[in-house]
C-alpha cells in the first residue's frame, strides 16, 4: 500500500490483487496448429491452412463477440444473433449494386472505398435492426431463459422471412472487388488477399474491443457488470441501458461479420444466419459465455479445427468442432475462460 | 373408464372436449370418409406429427428445457426401419430389427447429450442440441452408402403392408380394404397407444417432479430430487417417443431422406405447433398439429388472395405471397410466446374456470 502513493485515484488500494492471468489457453491454439502439422505433412499445404484457419476465425470472432458479452451482461442468450449476419451479407450485396461503379473501377482505393461503404451501411442497419429487436422481443422476456430462447428463435424465423421478402429466397452472389480477390504467394504458400484483409479486419475489432473493454469507462462498467451486474446497478448505473449499447453494438458487429462472411463465401443465401449460428455456439460455448478473449481462441480453435478437419477428412468437418467443444468440456466445465457469475 | 385411460387429465374444457371428440373420430374414420390418397397421406401426417410434437411437449412443456435434437432422433427412427428393411429385405424381422436399434442408438444419444450438457447448465443443452442435430443431419446426408445421402432410401415393407395386397375384395364406395389402410390403422393405434402412455407419464409422480422442476429447480433440488437424472430421464424418454414417432413416419412413406426427417424446418415446424397449440399439456400437440396442417393448406391461399388485393402497393404483395406463410406462423409464435403461453389449450381450460 505504501508504494502506491503515485497511483491515480481509479486504482484504489481496496482492490484484492489481480489473478495470475490464466496463459493455458492461450497456448492451446499454436499447439493445435503444430499438432496438425504431422497430420497434413506438407509445410506450405500447412501453412496455407492455418493462415485460412485464422481469418476464418477473426470472422467467426467478430460476429461471436456481441453474442458473448450479451450473454455475460444480461443471462440473454439470443438465437436470432444469425439474422444480423444475413442481413450484414444482404446489405452488402445491395450496396455493392448501388455502387456497382466502385466496385469495378480500376483503382484499388475506389474498390476498398465500396467494401468499406458496405460494412458501414450493415452495421449501420444491423445495429438500428438490433435496437428494434431488442426492445420487442428481447425486453419482455428478461430472466426468463425459456422463453427467450423461445422468442428470439420465433424471431429469428420471422427475421429470415423478411429478408427473404426484401431479397428474395435465392442465393445472391456477392463476389469481392478485383483488390481482394486473388492470392499472395509467401514462400511456396498461397495467402487469398481476401483472408489477410479478413485478418486485418478482425484484429482492428479484437483490439478497439479490448481498448473499449479495458481503458474506457464504459468497457469497465460493462466487466464490471459482466462479473456482478447487481453491484454494478446498486453503485448506481442503469445496467440495461448498458446492455441496449451492448446488444446493439453486437448486432451491428454481427452485421460486419455478415458482410466479411459473405464475401469469403462469394454468395450469401437467407439461410447463412442459422448456418453460422451453430457455429458461434459452439465458440462462445468453447471459450466460456461471456467471455472476449475466450471468443477469441475458441473461433481460431474452431476456424483452424476446421480448415484441417477439411482437408484431412472432409465428412468429419462439423463433428470436428463438436469434438473440440467436448474436449474442452470435459477439461473446463464452464469454456476455455469461466466467467465468476454464478 | 375413459377418465382412466385419459389417466385422469380430462381436457378440463367443453369446447377443447368437443374438439377432441370430433378428430378422434375423423382420424378414426379417415380411410373411408375420404378415400382419396392424398387426404389419407395428410390424415397420417396429423398422426405422426401428434406424437412427435407430444414427446417434444414432454421435454418443453413439462421440463421446461428446450431441445433442438428433436428431429434428429426423429430421423435415428426412420432410418432405422429404412436401412434395415433395405439391408435385410421386407420382412417383419427386419422392421423389428431396425426398430428396436434406432429406440437404443436414441437413448445412448439422448443419455450422452443429456448427461453431457445438463450437468454443466441447461442452457447448454439448446446449443448443444442444435449443434449435434446439424452435426448428425450432414453425417447422415454423407454416408450415402448407407443411408442413400440426400437422395434418402425407397424400401419395400413386409407384403401385409403393401397397398397392392388386398384383404378384402368387396370395393363398398371405392374403398380399398389394402395393405395401405392396414398401416394407416397400425399407425393409428400405435399413435393412441403412445400418446395415452405419454400422458399416463406426465400425469405419474414423475410427472410432477418434471413440472417442480421446470417451475422452480432449486427449490425441487432441495426438496430432495437429482435434478439432473430427472432431466436426464426426461429427455431420453422424450428422444425414445420421438424415434418412435420416426419408425410410423417410415412406415408410411416407405421412403426416408434427410429432408423428410432430419430438416430444421421441422424442428421449427414442431416448436411453432408446440407453442401455438399449448406446452405443457399434451392436448396441446394434437391441436396445434392439425391448426398447422390447416394453416399449410389455407393459410396460402389466404396470403395468396390477400397479395392480389395489396397488387400495386409496394412490399405488401411481397409481404403476403404465400410463400411467406411461415413468416406469419412465426408471429403468430411469437405473440403466442407473450400473450398465451399456455397456447390454446390453455386458453380454452382458462375460459372453463
Amino acid at each position: 500500500m505504501s508504494t502506491s502513493t503515485t497511483a491515480p485515484t481509479a486504482a484504489t488500494p481496496a482492490v484484492p490483487p489481480a489473478p495470475k492471468r490464466d496463459w493455458i489457453p492461450v497456448l492451446l491454439m499454436p499447439a493445435l496448429a503444430l499438432l496438425g502439422l504431422p497430420f497434413i505433412a506438407d509445410v506450405p499445404v500447412w501453412l496455407t491452412l492455418t493462415l485460412a484457419g485464422l481469418a476464418m476465425g477473426m470472422i467467426i470472432f467478430i460476429i461471436a463477440s456481441g453474442l458473448t458479452l450479451v450473454f455475460g451482461l444480461m443471462d440473454v442468450l439470443n438465437f436470432g444473433h444469425g439474422v444480423f449476419i444475413a442481413l450484414g451479407a444482404f446489405v452488402a450485396t445491395t450496396v455493392f449494386a448501388l455502387l456497382g461503379g466502385w466496385v469495378k473501377s480500376p483503382d484499388a482505393l475506389t474498390q476498398l472505398a465500396a467494401v468499406f461503404a458496405a460494412m458501414l451501411a450493415a452495421m449501420l442497419l444491423a445495429g438500428a435492426i438490433g435496437l428494434v429487436f431488442e426492445r420487442l422481443l428481447v425486453r419482455p422476456v428478461y430472466g426468463l431463459h425459456l422463453k427467450q430462447i423461445l422468442i428470439t428463435m420465433g424471431g429469428m424465423i420471422i427475421g429470415e422471412e423478411l429478408i427473404k421478402v426484401f431479397w428474395g429466397a435465392q442465393q445472391v452472389p456477392l463476389e469481392p472487388p478485383m483488390i481482394l480477390r486473388g492470392s499472395l504467394s509467401i514462400g511456396d504458400a498461397g495467402v487469398e488477399t481476401y483472408r489477410i484483409f479478413a485478418t486485418v479486419i478482425g484484429l482492428l475489432v479484437f483490439a478497439s474491443l479490448v481498448w473499449v473493454l479495458s481503458r474506457t469507462k464504459i468497457g469497465l462498467l460493462i466487466r464490471a457488470g459482466v462479473e456482478n451486474g447487481e453491484m454494478v446497478e446498486s453503485l448506481g448505473y442503469r445496467i440495461r441501458r448498458l446492455f441496449v449499447a451492448v446488444f446493439v453494438a453486437g448486432s451491428a458487429l454481427a452485421g460486419l461479420g455478415g458482410v466479411l462472411w459473405g464475401l469469403y463465401q462469394q454468395n450469401v443465401i437467407p439461410q447463412i444466419g442459422s448456418q453460422v449460428n451453430i457455429l458461434i455456439f459452439i465458440v462462445i460455448i468453447i471459450g466460456g459465455l461471456g467471455s472476449i478473449s475466450g471468443a477469441l481462441i475458441g473461433a481460431l480453435l474452431v476456424g483452424l479445427l476446421a480448415n484441417y478437419a477439411g482437408f484431412l477428412a472432409p465428412k468429419a468437418a462439423l463433428f470436428s468442432n463438436i469434438a473440440l467443444m467436448v474436449i474442452i468440456l470435459v477439461w473446463r466445465p464452464g469454456g476455455l475462460y469461466p466467467v465468476a457469475k454464478r | 373408464m375413459i377418465s382412466r385411460l385419459l389417466s385422469h387429465d380430462l381436457p378440463n374444457s367443453r369446447a377443447l372436449a368437443f374438439i377432441l371428440g370430433v378428430l378422434f373420430l375423423a382420424l378414426l374414420f379417415a380411410p373411408f370418409w375420404v378415400p382419396s390418397i392424398k387426404a389419407l397421406n395428410l390424415a397420417a401426417k396429423v398422426l405422426i406429427f401428434i406424437l412427435l410434437v407430444a414427446s417434444f411437449d414432454l421435454l418443453l412443456g413439462y421440463t421446461g428445457i428446450v431441445s433442438f435434437a428433436h428431429t434428429m432422433f426423429f430421423g435415428i427412427g426412420a432410418y432405422g426401419v429404412a436401412i434395415a428393411t433395405n439391408a435385410w429385405g421386407p420382412s417383419w424381422s427386419a422392421v423389428i430389427t431396425g426398430a428396436l436399434a434406432a429406440l437404443g442408438l436414441s437413448a445412448l444419444l439422448a443419455l450422452a447429450i443429456a448427461l453431457f450438457s445438463l450437468r454443466v447448465r441447461a442452457i447448454f443443452f439448446a446449443m448443444i442440441t442444435l449443434a449435434m442435430a446439424a452435426a448428425f443431419q450432414t453425417l447422415a446426408s454423407q454416408l450415402s452408402e448407407i443411408t442413400g445421402g440426400e437422395d434418402g432410401l425407397n424400401f419395400r415393407l413386409p407384403e401385409l403392408l403393401n397397398p397392392s395386397t388386398v384383404w378384402w375384395e368387396g370395393n363398398p364406395f371405392g374403398i380399398n380394404f389394402n395393405g395401405k389402410m392396414l398401416t394407416y390403422y397400425l399407425i393409428f393405434v400405435a399413435v393412441l397407444l403412445l400418446f395415452l402412455a405419454l400422458l399416463r407419464i406426465v400425469n405419474s409422480p414423475f410427472g410432477s417432479v418434471l413440472k417442480a422442476i421446470r417451475e422452480n429447480e432449486f427449490r425441487a433440488e432441495a426438496l430432495g430430487y437429482r435434478v439432473v437424472h430427472f432431466r436426464a430421464l426426461s429427455s431420453v424418454l422424450s428422444a425414445l417417443f420421438a424415434t418412435a414417432a420416426g419408425v410410423l413416419l417410415a412406415l408410411w412413406l416407405r421412403y426416408n431422406g434427410p429432408d423428410t426427417s432430419l430438416s430444421f424446418e421441422i424442428m421449427l415446424d414442431i416448436l411453432l405447433i408446440l407453442v401455438i397449440g399449448g406446452m405443457g399439456s399434451m392436448y396441446g400437440s394434437i391441436i396445434g398439429t392439425v391448426i398447422f396442417i390447416l394453416a399449410q393448406g389455407y393459410l396460402q391461399d389466404l396470403l395468396r388472395m390477400a397479395s392480389g388485393l395489396a397488387k400495386g402497393i409496394p412490399f405488401l404483395p411481397a409481404l403476403l405471397s404465400p410463400d411467406r406463410w411461415l413468416l406469419w406462423l412465426g408471429l403468430m409464435f411469437v405473440l403466442a410466446v407473450y400473450f398465451f403461453p399456455q397456447g390454446i389449450v390453455g386458453r380454452l381450460r382458462d375460459k372453463k374456470q
